[in-house]
């Protein structure tokens, strides 16, 4: 056991199980520790206080509608990739009090609850997923209007990323340009090597926190090395795109089909698609039950309720997570705006690939694949943006 | 519209609701009338400036929020207008609540009528039913500057006679120099004015189509047909104004209700310039 500061930009290799180590001592430090974990036959982000929970060994296969976890010799720490969960139900849970309001004598005091957080410390992040954080970032910190909640939980969070050296077939950051390399916005990345992990140092606390594991500093090759690695999967999911497997092979027969979305001025051509019949098409398809928001690490919308006890007299204003594919969404007292799910399907893609440009100045979309995987009828984004490319209106 | 600066400190918690009095109740019309809000702290108060179109955010406990554009002199201090129709849960709370009850305030929140883009301009004021609430401080705010502009014209309609708002304020904005036309859907035996819809009283204007603004607010069906009498008049789309609406849950652009294209209704809205709205106003469903 060393026990020094490691400084930004550090890059060490350490034994696996030292993992533990970084583990004990974000707790330690006051961290909850959160990490992937095997839950309802998937992959979920939930507490960890030991490495033997997380999923090691494990592969997932996913494909429109369809996961699947199985053992497989020679996976390793961090082979599978994004389950259903991500960070966004903890930087933006899914109900959280705004308001608290109780009647004292007839007049109503009313509060803001204390923007505080308890430090969260996420293991086993993925590019795609930090990406999401800096999405949401932009919503909640850099709009004329802060929310104070959400900055308090961004600011304790403390984040070690890992490297993907395997991708899903509904994975396709490369073509949104958000993956697979971690480049930025962790404490600590990792990458998985056959029996080290390769740790770079991304700010002061992650190198206090690696440093009190046993390392062993880089040498030039071995960064270079492990740089390298995530530059293969780039490459190689590069390849898939270029010569896909038909539509219906999915991962099963050793050839994962590679999604791939043609981002080229994307925002143009789907605002001037907006009556294209795909949407009909689709909007046939679409359940219209939201899983796709829930699960999307950049979806925000929410409702606002009022908790009430019996009595009426304390009352909470709790935001939930909202689905612009319900009704409800766009309803006002003279009708709902979007009647059909088409329309709804038009608005939760044009505003993720599209309108959302307009708005955050880059897309809502990091191709983490969710939407696909979790869609119950398996709609897939990249193939409705193809087929309004293929055929413009 | 580029959204104007609001009371809310940033650093300040948004999600506070302040609370305010009722300090009058006038019922307009059948099903709206106008509540006049004070701030309980003094100091937020005097402080607060809203500009006219833009909307606050009045909650009730246990009933919700909901947007409604305030409706007062924006020269006025101290009290705050908000002309209401009772139309979903909340409104049918308001409309139980007494002088002397309280409510929550946050705002005031979105962008405002451009006064400054309208000055040196005649203005064509075109709205339906409540929708004149939103322009009242608009209206205000010409009489208080009148010498700032041209010819401003008022035309307003409503279902009946009965439903027309501020008609004992006709008189005063007529002699403050507005043109005022007034239609109805359905006259009764006593009407002696228009009948027919808002569009139909461009026919009564000679329009100076380079020096002319026109402000809309109502239903969308109505603001598409003053448009189209705005454009067959050659004027330019970016100085037709109009104030749309969408759900709204937080005024902030954290919920994502109020999207219409690539605009957050509540805080790039909403009030829009036809040249923003064009694109999507002849959307089914959009």
């Amino acid at each position: 056991m060393r026990s020094s500061k490691l400084p930004v930009g550090s890059y060490v290799r350490i034994e696996k199980p030292q993992l533990q180590t970084i583990v004990d001592q974000l707790r330690c430090r006051g961290y909850r520790t959160l990490g992937p974990r095997l839950a309802d036959a998937a992959v979920v982000l939930d507490d960890l206080d030991s490495i033997q929970q997380m999923p090691i060994g494990y592969l997932d296969e996913q494909d429109g509608g369809k996961y699947r976890l199985q053992l497989a010799e020679g996976a390793g720490y961090f082979d599978y990739v994004v389950g259903p969960h991500s960070l966004k139900s903890y930087l933006f849970p899914p109900r959280e009090t705004l308001l608290r309001c109780a009647e004292v004598e007839g007049q109503w005091q009313m509060e803001t609850p204390p923007a505080a957080a308890q430090p969260l410390a996420v293991i086993g992040i993925r590019s795609c997923d930090l990406h999401a954080i800096e999405v949401q970032d932009r919503v909640f910190l850099s709009g004329p209007y802060v929310d104070p909640n959400y900055a308090a939980r961004r600011s304790a969070l403390f984040v070690l990323a890992v490297n993907c050296r395997r991708a899903a077939a509904t994975c396709f950051c490369h073509s949104m340009k958000t993956g697979p390399a971690v480049r930025a916005g962790y404490d600590l990345a990792l990458t998985e090597l056959t029996d080290e992990f390769a740790i770079e140092v991304g700010t002061e606390i992650g190198g206090q926190v690696v440093g009190h594991c046993d390392w062993a500093p880089c040498t030039m090759e071995e960064i270079n090395q492990t740089r390298e690695q995530p530059e293969h999967l780039r490459r190689q999911m590069q390849r898939r795109q270029a010569a896909p497997p038909p539509a219906a092979s999915g991962e099963g027969n050793g050839r994962p089909r590679g999604r791939y979305l043609d981002t080229a001025e994307i925002h143009d051509l789907l605002m001037r698609n907006l009556e294209h019949d795909r949407w009909e098409t689709v909007g046939h398809r679409c359940l219209a039950c939201g899983n796709c928001t829930m699960v999307c690490p950049t979806c925000f919308c929410s409702d606002v309720e009022e908790v009430s006890d019996l009595l009426g007299r304390n009352v909470r204003r709790e935001r939930i997570w909202a689905s612009c594919f319900t009704a409800e969404h766009s309803y006002m007292n003279s009708g709902t705006v979007r009647k059909a799910i088409a329309a709804r399907y038009r608005q939760w893609l044009t505003h993720k690939l599209a309108t959302w440009i307009d708005q955050f100045g880059v897309s809502g979309c990091t191709g983490c694949g969710r939407c696909i995987t979790w869609c119950p009828v398996g709609i897939d984004l990249t193939e409705e943006v193809a087929a309004i490319r293929g055929v413009e209106a | 519209m580029t959204a104007v600066a609001t009371a809310i400190a940033p650093q300040a918690n948004p999600w506070m609701a302040h609370s305010a009095r009722i300090t009058g109740i006038k019922r307009e019309v059948p099903g709206i009338s106008t509540y006049e809000l004070t701030l309980d702290d003094p100091a937020l108060a005097q402080q607060f400036r809203f500009q006219p179109g833009q909307f606050n955010m009045l909650y009730l406990p246990g009933f919700g929020e909901s947007a409604i554009s305030i409706s007062s002199d924006p020269e006025r201090r101290g009290t705050l207008g908000h002309t209401i129709r009772v139309a979903g849960n909340v409104t049918r709370a308001l409309a139980r609540k007494k002088v002397g009850d309280q409510i929550g305030v946050r705002g005031p929140f979105g962008s405002a009528w451009p006064m400054p883009i309208c000055r040196g301009h005649d203005i064509v004021i075109a709205c339906g039913g409540v929708g004149l609430a939103p322009l009242r401080p608009a209206i205000y705010h010409v009489l208080n500057h009148r010498d700032d502009y041209g010819r401003v014209f008022l035309l307003y309609g409503a279902r009946t006679p009965n439903d027309l708002l501020y008609q004992d304020e006709f008189d005063a904005w007529r002699n403050g120099g507005l043109e005022v036309e007034v239609t109805v859907d359905l006259g009764d035996e006593d009407w002696r004015g228009h009948i027919g819809v808002v569009p139909i009283l461009f026919y009564r204007l000679r329009l100076n189509a380079a020096k002319t603004c026109v402000m809309t607010c109502g239903p969308e069906i109505m603001m598409r047909f003053v448009i189209f009498e705005a454009l067959a008049r050659k004027l330019r789309p970016d100085k037709i104004f109009m104030s749309m609406e969408r759900n709204m849950k937080c005024a902030l652009g954290f919920c994502g209700h109020c999207q219409l294209g690539p605009a957050f209704v509540c805080k790039d809205g909403p009030v829009f310039t036809y040249a923003q709205m064009e694109p999507y106003l002849h959307l089914d469903d959009f």
